[in-house]
């Protein structure tokens, strides 16, 4: 059935294809798992008299998200972080990445604030120490400041299920 | 208002494109006469309400009208004017938008020069067409809407990508797609030859002149992608592999195939079956090959909208297209017989050597890009294929390609004499051989590389000449009166093999012999390279529209004598702060002198990094490039094809009968 076999190759191809869509090709090892989360100080989003460092957040595990905007991906993880600050499961800070236009306040203001705060790194410099090569990157971050996972892309139920839970687990929180 | 105009348009044309996929099919299917009519009108309605929606997605962009997201994301109140309607297919959705205007332009020519076909092929062309533009114009309005406004509007916009403002990249995306688009002419007629069951010889003639025009452009589109790179991206090269790159270059070989086959079907009407299958193949790796640039599938530098709900649309659309229409294929292949017998040296059969070889580079171009996701794909982790790997197993692939072409076109149909074809080529071959042993020996020693690239080279210019030869030997009159007499199908083919000769020759060269320096260069200081001195003189400041360059003063010199001097530029872009270093060349037909600016090394004394490239023979790339592309239109416009379609239209159906009593 000779005819039949572009068909099939075809649909192998497909196949990979579709699996493909949920993988990341810039998804490499992360150099930073293991090691302190970079130092920084960054006025906040909204008000910018008061800062964020890392450090302020010793003693808790917390996420660090690295988000913008103009990032249409970032939209569609908006609703997801919106329901882990529903239940509470633990602080996620929002790095307001090279958000040239300054839309961050008002969109925030629009759709609702999944973050205890935004850093406001505009000119991405941060996001060049933690090695952000797009948006949305997520860092899990335990008590002594220590990066403990990354992802990066969009974060939805299932990846948080089979990344973030397993990790916070073994992490006690 | 212009935007929602636009966006408006948009919807009008996916609901002609809507009637436009459904109504003629049917009509053809049932042999209804007036539901046939409606394909024409439509496409052309379709194609009307498509270009007013480009041209207020391009309006927006020349007005600054930065409350539409698209322009405030992709373009700059200071950007020349030029680049604020390029910006206009700079971004994914108006790239989008393009692809679906070049579309609706196709599907409207078919309208216009099909008078003489068939009243039901031209029915099913159409439609099929149609619905292909249908997949398009949904994926536009419900993931990638151009006209999407914001609230409020945006002060000034980010602007457009410092990469893509070079007159290069002006016409490079239109030229790339007019070639990938025209491939759906091709499909369009085979699919519409499988739906009707006619699988004569007719769809071959009818679709090759649109095979061969699409096939032009589409190297055009290669050519000033690749043109635009070398000058562009700093350093000189001029193919990368890079995936982006491979999506273009997969069609265009299947393209190349396709054209080639489709004169064995046209002619002889054997490969019946191959031939429908290179023309869903080419096409279909048009398709792929958005899906892989547009859904950031592949890492790549190109791949900038990575976003899985756009990425998943298309996907579901190529399964859908592509699999319907080998699931047709498979379904009709019974009824394809082939016909035209031929003994194992005849043209058709070096053909057919052709395109096999053709499809195995292919092949082996379509696993290089696909195989880190297959890696990926299986948990076997993360790698990724680069140069190396295609040069390995592209140019083994295409030497005896090359050296066929030689032959192929000497070769009689049916039965070819071999030792007639030993006698009249051996010269040729024999002078080919001396030139790649002994070339590359002049040069820089013996390289096994070379030698091959010259021998071919050498090889498909002689043949050409040989071809002239053997067509002229009994012709009459005097010899400009004889060449001009020559059909314009033999012209073009002659003037592509010959442009591949010179691409041939210039790639060797500029692959093998050519130099390059990095050096640190302070004020008044000197480089040598392949016999020139470069002496820099400093750098000034220099204010662009939209961005600020430090511009070096480069003096070129040989044996003393000052020849000329470069300007490169290193250049920051005001709005997105972007670093873009502007390559300053001098070219001429033997060489070009290249020197781009590297880093600041030392400000106060204005000290850099300057990188200088000697490139012997980089132009002969780009002219033979352009003699694949004149020679491509020069062939399809052919003055048989008009006869041909003539005849078909005067007796549908005769031409088909003709060619199966012969086999």
């Amino acid at each position: 059935m000779k005819r039949w076999l572009p068909l099939v190759v075809f649909l192998v191809l497909v196949g990979f294809f579709a699996k493909g869509l949920f993988l990341n090709p810039r998804e490499v090892p992360s150099p930073y798992i293991g090691k302190p989360a970079p130092a920084f100080s960054l006025p906040l989003v909204g008000d910018p008299a008061r800062s964020f460092s890392p450090a302020d957040m010793k003693g808790q595990v917390w996420l660090l998200n690295v988000w913008a905007p103009w990032c249409v991906s970032c939209r569609h993880e908006h609703g997801f972080l919106m329901q882990l600050e529903q239940a509470r499961v633990l602080p996620v800070v929002g790095l307001n990445w090279k958000d040239k236009e300054r839309e961050a306040a008002a969109l925030l203001a629009r759709t609702g604030d999944p973050y205890l705060a935004v850093p406001d790194d505009v000119d991405g410099r941060v996001g060049i120490d933690y090695g952000v090569t797009g948006t949305p990157e997520t860092f899990l971050i335990d008590r002594d400041g220590i990066v403990r996972l990354k992802h990066i892309g969009p974060i939805d139920g299932t990846v948080w299920q089979d990344k973030f839970v397993p990790k916070l687990k073994e992490l006690g929180a | 208002m212009i935007p929602e105009l636009g966006h408006f348009a948009l919807i009008v044309a996916l609901v002609l494109a809507v009637v436009q996929g459904t109504l003629p099919l049917v009509g053809a299917h049932r042999g209804h006469a007036a539901w046939m009519a409606v394909a024409r009108p439509a496409a052309q309605g379709q194609f009307v309400f498509t270009a007013i929606a480009f041209a207020c997605l391009a309006w927006s962009f020349l007005v600054n009208d930065f409350s539409v997201v698209n322009v405030a994301r992709n373009s700059f109140s200071r950007l020349p004017e030029v680049y604020r309607i390029t910006a206009t297919w700079g971004s994914h959705e108006g790239s989008l938008l393009l692809w679906v205007l070049m579309l609706a332009f196709w599907t409207m020519a078919v309208s216009i020069f099909s008078r003489r076909l068939p009243e039901d092929m031209v029915a099913r062309v159409i439609g099929v067409m149609g619905l292909v533009s249908v997949g398009f114009l949904a994926f536009l309005l419900t993931t990638s809407n151009p006209f999407l406004r914001m609230v409020p509007p945006a002060a000034e916009g980010s602007d457009m990508n410092p990469l893509l403002q070079d007159w290069g990249m002006i016409i490079h995306p239109p030229m790339l797609y007019m070639g990938y688009v025209g491939f759906a002419v091709a499909f369009a007629f085979a699919i519409a030859a499988l739906l009707s069951g006619k699988l004569d010889a007719a769809w071959a003639r009818w679709s090759r002149p649109w095979t061969t025009v699409a096939w032009a452009f589409l190297t055009l589109g290669i050519v000033l992608g690749s043109w635009w790179a070398y000058r562009e991206l700093g350093w000189g090269g001029w193919w990368f592999w890079d995936p982006t790159e491979n999506a273009s270059f997969m069609p265009w070989i299947a393209g190349t195939a396709l054209m080639h086959s489709l004169a064995v079907t046209e002619k002889r009407g054997a490969f019946k079956a191959w031939t429908v299958l290179l023309a869903l193949t080419a096409f279909s790796l048009s398709l792929l090959g958005t899906f892989l640039v547009r859904s950031g599938v592949l890492s790549s530098v190109h791949a900038f909208a990575t976003d899985p709900a756009r990425g998943a649309f298309i996907l579901g659309f190529l399964a859908v297209v592509i699999g319907a229409s080998l699931a047709l294929y498979a379904w009709r292949a019974p009824k394809m017989i082939t016909g035209g017998q031929f003994t194992w040296f005849s043209r058709e059969a070096l053909l057919l050597a052709n395109n096999v070889m053709l499809l195995a580079a292919l092949g082996a171009v379509l696993l290089g890009t696909l195989y880190p996701l297959f890696i990926d794909a299986l948990g076997m982790g993360k790698i990724s294929v680069g140069a190396p790997y295609f040069n390995a197993v592209f140019v083994p692939l295409m030497a005896p390609v090359l050296f066929l072409m030689g032959v192929g076109p000497l070769a009689r149909w049916k039965q070819a004499s071999l030792p007639d074809m030993v006698a009249r080529l051996k010269w040729a071959l024999a002078v080919a051989l001396a030139t790649g042993l002994l070339l590359p020996l002049t040069l820089d020693g013996f390289n096994a590389w070379a030698a091959l690239g010259f021998f071919l080279a050498a090889w498909i210019a002689l043949a050409v000449f040989e071809a002239f030869r053997d067509r002229l030997r009994h012709g009459q009159g005097r010899l400009p009166a004889r060449l001009a007499a020559l059909p314009r199908g033999f012209w073009g083919m002659q003037l592509a093999h010959f442009g591949l000769a010179v691409g041939i020759a210039g790639i060797t060269v500029v692959a093998n012999y050519e130099t390059d320096r990095d050096v640190r260069m302070e004020v008044g200081s000197h480089t040598q390279l392949a016999g020139y001195t470069f002496t820099f003189r400093g750098t000034t400041d220099r204010e662009g529209p939209n961005y600020h360059a430090a511009r070096a003063t480069i003096e070129v010199s040989r044996n003393g004598r000052q020849l000329f001097t470069l300007h490169p530029e290193k250049r920051i872009y005001n709005a997105s702060g972007m670093a873009m270093t502007e390559a300053s060349l001098h070219p001429n037909i033997f060489r070009d002198v290249y020197v781009a600016l590297g880093e600041p090394l030392d400000e106060a004394n204005d000290v850099w990094a300057v990188r200088v490239y000697h490139k012997p023979l980089i132009n002969w790339l780009w002219l033979g490039a352009l003699f694949l592309v004149v020679g491509g239109f020069l062939a399809a416009s052919d003055r048989r094809y008009r006869l041909a379609t003539a005849r078909a239209g005067a007796e549908p159906g005769m031409a088909g009968k003709a060619l199966g009593a012969q086999a």
